[in-house]
C-alpha cells in the first residue's frame, strides 16, 4: 500500500505544480502544458514498454512520430483537385514496382541456392533497376503534382475524413514501418539497434522534408481540421458569453481555454485507455513472458520462447502508441512542420522521461512525462529569472550580464543532463521503480 | 581535352571535397573507436566533445587577434590548437571522473553507459551555447584558397575550374598527420601496445600488471584530442554552429559502423566510404557527360540519383545497409557484448 500512496503523492504533486503555473502565469499556459504533458506520457508509455519490459532500446521515435503527423495529412485534408490528371496513379505504381523489385531481391537472397557474390551481384542490378525504373515512371508526375498552386496545395492531399480517425491510423502506419524496421534490425545488439532505429528515423524525417508531393516538404501543411469547436465559434455561442460574466475574463481567453480543455478531456481519455491495456498486458502471462526474455533470454529460449517474434511485436505495439501520440500531437498544433522533429526533443527527451519515471512502470513513464515536459518549458523562464538574480549586482550594460542573460535559455539542456545523470546515478530504478512480481 | 575538363570537373566536385570531409568524419569516427574499444560503449556525446574542442579553440582564435598575435596568413585557429586539445582533453577527464568513472567501477552494461553518454550530451550541449551562444561562427581568417579557379584556368588553358580552399589543405595533411602519430602509438610504442592489451583482454591485461586508470587516462587523451581537432577542422570548413554537432554524431557513427566498430583503419576507410558515397550519389553528373559523351547522345535532366537535400540521409542509408548485410563492418570489427 505504500506504493499507491507514493504514486497519488507524485501525481498529486505534478497537478499542484500545474495549478501553481494556471494560478501566477495563466490558465491558457497551464493547459498548453498539460496536454503536452499528457502527449509526452504516451510517447513515454511506448518507449516503457519496448525498453523497460522488453529491453529493446528504440532511438527512433523522432521517425514514428512524424509519421504520426503524416496519417493527419493522408486521412484528413482536403484531396487536390487535378492530381489525379497530373498522373497520381503514376506515383502510386512507380512506388510498388520498387517495393517489388526489393521483395524479389530479398527472396533471391533467402530462397536461392546461389553462391553469395552472385547474389549480391544480381541483388545490386534488381534494386538499382527498380530504383531507376521507379524514377522514370513517377519524375514527371511529381513535377505535374508539385506544380498545382504550389503556394497552397502542390501536394497530394488527403481523404478529407474527420481528424480523430488519423489517430488509430498513424498508429497503424507506425506499426507497419515498425515491422518493416524491426524485421530487419532487431537482431542486431542493443547500442547497434540504437543507432540503427535513429538512423532510419532520420531518414523518416528527410523523406518527409523533402517529398513535396506527399507532405509538402518544408513548405509545411497549415490548417489541419481540429476534433474540437474553433475559437471564433464558440465566442458567439451564449454559454461562452454567460461563463465569460461569471468568471470576468476576456472572452477571447475563455473561449482558447474552452477548446485546450476539450483536447485534454479526449487526451486524458486515450492516456487512461492505453494505460488499462498496457496494465493489462504487463500482468498477463505475456507481460511475464516479456520480461523473462529481458532478463535472461538464453534461459528464455531454453524454455521454448521465440524471442524474435516477440520481440518483433513488442516493437510494433510501443511504435504504434509513438505513432498514435505523434498524431495527437500534430493535430494539437493544427499544423505539420517535417523541420521540428529534431532527436533532442523527440528521442532524448522522451528517453530522459522513460528513465527519471522508473522504467518497467507505466505509472512511472507518465509522472516521467508530465515532471519533465514540465520543466522542460518552465525552466526556461527558471533559468532566466535564476540568471537575473545572480547578476542583480552586477551593473546593467555589463557585457558578461547581458550575455548570460542572454544564453540564460539554453540552462534547460544543462538541467536536462543533470537529472538525467543524477537520476542514473544515484536512483536508476526512477521516481516509481519497477513493481516486482 | 574533354577528358582532362572532366577529370576536373569530378576532382573538383568530389575528389577534393569527398577527401576533406571524409578525413573529418575519419577522425571522428577513430575517437568513437577508441572509446568503443577500450572503455566499451558507444559514446553518444562524442559529437558535443568535438563541438566542445571547437569552441575553445574559436575563443582562444579571438583571444589571439584581440592581443594581435599573427601568423602571416596561416589560420590563427590552427595556431591555437594545441592549447584547445589540452582544454578538451582536460573536460573530458573531468566527465570521466564524475561520470563514466562510477559506471566502469560498476561494470554496468554498456546500454546503460550509452544512456548515460546522452545525459553528458545533454549537458556539454547546454554548457557550450550558454558560454559561447547557438548563433553561427566563422572564426576562419587568413588567406582562403591555396589555388583558385581563376588561377588555374589561366594556368593550364581548361574550360574547368579547380579550386583548392586552404582549409581542405590544412585538414588533409593534419589528418595524415594525427592518424601517422596515432598508429605510430598505437603499434610501436610500449603504453599502445598495453593499452591495445587491455582492449583485447582486460582480465589477463589486469594480471600481466597494466595498471587500468594509466589506460583509461591515456584514451581520454587521444579521444580529447582526436574530437577538438575533428572539430575545429569541420568548424573552419563548413563555419561553426552548435547544433549542427548533434548531428553530426550519426554519419560519424556510420563512419564507424561501416568501417568496422573497434578497428581503427576500419574507422578511416569508413569515413571515407561515407563521405564519398554521400557525394557521388548526390552529384549531378550531366555537366560530366557533357564531356565526354557526343552532343546528340546527351540525356535529358540533371542525373543525379538522389537530390542533394538528401546529402545527410545518404550516410544513414549506407549505415543501415552495412548493418543488414554486413554489421561487423568492412574491416572486421570487435564486437563486445
Amino acid at each position: 500500500m505504500q506504493d499507491k500512496q507514493h504514486i497519488i503523492l507524485l501525481f498529486l504533486s505534478m497537478f499542484i505544480l500545474i495549478a501553481f503555473v494556471g494560478f501566477f502565469q495563466s490558465w491558457n499556459l497551464a493547459l498548453t502544458i498539460f496536454n503536452l504533458c499528457i502527449i509526452s506520457s504516451i510517447m513515454s508509455l511506448g518507449i516503457n514498454i519496448q525498453w523497460g519490459n522488453a529491453g529493446i532500446v528504440n532511438f527512433g521515435i523522432m521517425g514514428f512520430a512524424a509519421l504520426g503527423g503524416l496519417a493527419n495529412i493522408i486521412i484528413s485534408m482536403p484531396p487536390t483537385a487535378k492530381v489525379w490528371d497530373a498522373g497520381a496513379i503514376f506515383i502510386l505504381i512507380g512506388i510498388i514496382i520498387f517495393i517489388l523489385s526489393i521483395s524479389f531481391s530479398i527472396l533471391v537472397w533467402l530462397k536461392s541456392g546461389l553462391s553469395k557474390k552472385k547474389k549480391y551481384i544480381i541483388n545490386f542490378f534488381l534494386i538499382i533497376l527498380g530504383y531507376f525504373f521507379m524514377r522514370y515512371i513517377i519524375d514527371s508526375p511529381i513535377k505535374a503534382i508539385e506544380a498545382i498552386e504550389p503556394a497552397k496545395t502542390g501536394y497530394l492531399g488527403g481523404l478529407d475524413l474527420p481528424i480523430i480517425i488519423s489517430w488509430p491510423i498513424g498508429g497503424l502506419l507506425a506499426a507497419l514501418i515498425a515491422y518493416v524496421i524491426g524485421k530487419i534490425s532487431l537482431g542486431l545488439r542493443s547500442d547497434y539497434l540504437a543507432i540503427a532505429t535513429l538512423g532510419i528515423s532520420e531518414i523518416i524525417i528527410y523523406i518527409l522534408k523533402n517529398e513535396d508531393w506527399l507532405s509538402r516538404g518544408v513548405k509545411n501543411v497549415n490548417g489541419l481540421p481540429r476534433p474540437v469547436p474553433y475559437e471564433i465559434d464558440l465566442q458567439s455561442e451564449p454559454w461562452v458569453l454567460e461563463l465569460t460574466k461569471l468568471f470576468n475574463i476576456p472572452v477571447s481567453e475563455i473561449s482558447s481555454i474552452i477548446v485546450k480543455l476539450s483536447y485534454s478531456c479526449i487526451f486524458l481519455l486515450i492516456l487512461i485507455g492505453i494505460l488499462l491495456l498496457l496494465e493489462i498486458a504487463q500482468k498477463s502471462p505475456w507481460g511475464r513472458m516479456m520480461r523473462a526474455i529481458r532478463d535472461n533470454e538464453v534461459s528464455a529460449n531454453a524454455m521454448g520462447k521465440d524471442i524474435k517474434t516477440r520481440h518483433l511485436q513488442v516493437f510494433v505495439i510501443g511504435s504504434a502508441i509513438i505513432g498514435i501520440a505523434g498524431a495527437m500531437l500534430t493535430t494539437l498544433d493544427g499544423q505539420f512542420t517535417p523541420v521540428t522533429y529534431q532527436p533532442l526533443r523527440f528521442t532524448f527527451l522522451i528517453w530522459i522521461m522513460v528513465i527519471i519515471g522508473g522504467s518497467g512502470n507505466n505509472f512511472g513513464s507518465i509522472i516521467g512525462g508530465f515532471l519533465i515536459w514540465f520543466f522542460w518549458v518552465q525552466s526556461e523562464p527558471l533559468g532566466l529569472w535564476f540568471i537575473s538574480q545572480i547578476t542583480a549586482h552586477i551593473s546593467g550594460t555589463n557585457i558578461i550580464k547581458s550575455h548570460l542573460l542572454e544564453n540564460a535559455a539554453h540552462i534547460r539542456l544543462m538541467f536536462m543532463g543533470m537529472i538525467l545523470l543524477i537520476t542514473l546515478r544515484f536512483a536508476p530504478k526512477g521516481l516509481i521503480p519497477e513493481v516486482k512480481r | 581535352m574533354e577528358f582532362l575538363n572532366s577529370f576536373i570537373l569530378i576532382t573538383n566536385y568530389i575528389i577534393i571535397p569527398g577527401l576533406t570531409y571524409g578525413s573529418q568524419l575519419a577522425l571522428g569516427a577513430l575517437g568513437i573507436t577508441i572509446v568503443y574499444t577500450v572503455l566499451r560503449f558507444s559514446n553518444f556525446a562524442h559529437g558535443e566533445f568535438m563541438s566542445f574542442g571547437t569552441m575553445s579553440t574559436i575563443l582562444l582564435t579571438w583571444v589571439f587577434i584581440d592581443s594581435n598575435i599573427k601568423f602571416g596568413t596561416f589560420p590563427t585557429a590552427i595556431i591555437v590548437l594545441p592549447f584547445s586539445i589540452i582544454f578538451t582533453i582536460i573536460y573530458c577527464l573531468l566527465v570521466d571522473k564524475f561520470v563514466f568513472k562510477f559506471y566502469r567501477q560498476q561494470k554496468s552494461k554498456s546500454v546503460i553507459v550509452l544512456i548515460v553518454s546522452i545525459g553528458v550530451m545533454f549537458f556539454t550541449g547546454g554548457l557550450i551555447r550558454f558560454i559561447i551562444g547557438p548563433g553561427d561562427k566563422n572564426f576562419m581568417d587568413g588567406e582562403r584558397f591555396i589555388l583558385k579557379a581563376k588561377d588555374f584556368k589561366m594556368l593550364t588553358g581548361l574550360d574547368e575550374g579547380l579550386t583548392i580552399k586552404s582549409t581542405q589543405g590544412v585538414t588533409i595533411i593534419l589528418t595524415i598527420l594525427l592518424v601517422i602519430l596515432l598508429f605510430w602509438f598505437l603499434n610501436k610504442t610500449k603504453t599502445g601496445k598495453s593499452m591495445r592489451a587491455y582492449s583485447d583482454n582486460q582480465e589477463l591485461a589486469l594480471l600481466s600488471g597494466i595498471n587500468p586508470e594509466r589506460i583509461v587516462l591515456i584514451t581520454w587523451i587521444i579521444t580529447g584530442t582526436l574530437a577538438c581537432v575533428a572539430g575545429t577542422l569541420y568548424g573552419l570548413d563548413k563555419s561553426y554552429k552548435p547544433f549542427t554537432y548533434l548531428h553530426l554524431v550519426l554519419p560519424i557513427f556510420a563512419a564507424a559502423i561501416v568501417g568496422g566498430v573497434g578497428n581503427p583503419i576500419g574507422a578511416i576507410i569508413g569515413g571515407f566510404v561515407i563521405s564519398f558515397s554521400e557525394l557521388l550519389i548526390t552529384f549531378a553528373y550531366k555537366k560530366f557527360f557533357f564531356y565526354i559523351l557526343p552532343d546528340n547522345f546527351l540525356p535529358d535532366g540533371l542525373l543525379q540519383i538522389l537530390s542533394t537535400d538528401y546529402k545527410i540521409a545518404v550516410s544513414f542509408i549506407m549505415l543501415v545497409l552495412v548493418l543488414l548485410i554486413k554489421p561487423t563492418g568492412i574491416y572486421k570489427g570487435k564486437i563486445i557484448e
